[in-house]
């Protein structure tokens, strides 16, 4: 199914999120994700079920000031 | 652990602890940070960013001997990040993400809700910028962006333009600090408005932390001998040729810097003071 990640359309053959993460090559720790403007606690990757068109946002810490 | 300096130890009356503190001839370096009810042991606040690699920054933090680090958070790219900073800071250091970025409060309040899921804590740093030649803070954003997420929790430091009565609404709404800069955002121009530093240090009651433009340990070390709390290092350090002994080099300018504070410097005079006695000299 198509979905929005981080602004972009991609395809993908799974619908739990953490399926979706790992197939994407996500690490499943250190990473934060919104689906559809809501933020999901992490605990709770294992659970969602992802729809098509849906939109995640997948952000992670990196170097700054 | 040794004598707890609070926020108040920046009057310049000598509270009793400070008598203590000095008396006592604790050793500085144990001189603790407080902001609200947590205690930190460095005054130095260091940023990740532009480091070579995050070996590199790993050592650098190990070397700035600092107890809180700043981190961003920006999208995610699948295998294309393999690296997770996390892995390089170590476990015992305070993370506190900033929300550059964001360009209203709205979005800074988004991105350092984001940053909570991550499991950090409760620190953060708010950095709401749309100036994108000097990267100016807009203080009316970051005072709105402080108001909410104060009550969700969060100890928020606010990144800002020197100005008392915007420090003054950021107490109001909650800030655990004030995060005044000395110039603009990776400059290394120094302390250009020390003079509005000053003022929020003298009027502002909660910790005052200069961020962004230090470009020196003297510079460090001044701020910190004006009474400021702490200072964050990003670019001075990360800039370096060697990053690991310009880290270095802060720690001991800002333990100088603040070792001077509490010893007070002696007054300014316009003519020479022997130091020598005036008597007994060898002639008639």
């Amino acid at each position: 199914m198509l979905i929005i990640i981080n602004g972009e359309e991609r395809t993908v053959s799974h619908s739990l999120l953490r399926d979706i993460l790992v197939e994407l090559d996500y690490p499943l720790s250190g990473v934060a994700v919104e689906l559809n403007g809501t933020i999901l606690p992490m605990d709770t990757y294992e659970s969602t079920q992802i729809s098509a068109a849906d939109r995640l946002e997948i952000v992670c810490f990196v170097g700054g000031g | 652990m040794g004598e707890m300096i609070g926020i108040d130890d920046k009057q310049s009356n000598t509270t009793m602890k400070e008598t203590e503190y000095v008396i006592g001839g604790i050793d500085c370096s144990d001189d603790t940070f407080q902001v609200g009810n947590q205690c930190f042991s460095s005054r130095l606040l260091v940023g990740t960013g532009k480091f070579g690699s995050y070996q590199i920054m790993k050592e650098t933090i190990l070397a700035s001997r600092t107890d809180i680090v700043t981190v961003a958070l920006r999208r995610a790219g699948g295998s294309e990040h393999s690296e997770n900073i996390l892995d390089y800071i170590p476990k015992d250091i305070h993370l506190m993400p900033n929300t550059s970025g964001a360009r209203t409060a709205e979005e800074a309040v988004r991105i350092a809700r984001m940053a909570r899921v991550l499991g950090c804590g409760n620190l953060i740093k708010i950095e709401v910028i749309r100036d994108q030649r000097y990267l100016l803070p807009d203080n009316m954003e970051t005072i709105k962006a402080t108001d909410i997420l104060a009550k969700e929790g969060f100890s928020v430091f606010p990144y800002m333009s020197p100005d008392l009565m915007d420090a003054k609404r950021l107490v109001d709404a909650g800030a655990a600090t004030v995060m005044p800069l000395a110039a603009p955002i990776g400059s290394n121009r120094g302390l250009e408005t020390k003079g509005m530093i000053q003022m929020l240090i003298e009027e502002i009651d909660i910790p005052i932390i200069v961020d962004a433009g230090i470009g020196k340990p003297s510079e460090a070390a001044e701020a910190m001998e004006m009474g400021a709390d702490a200072v964050l290092v990003n670019t001075a350090i990360a800039s370096s040729d060697n990053p690991i002994l310009m880290a270095q080099a802060f720690h001991h300018a800002v333990l100088a810097g603040r070792q001077a504070f509490l010893a007070k410097c002696g007054a300014v005079q316009h003519v020479a003071q022997a130091s020598s006695p005036l008597t007994g000299f060898l002639r008639d």
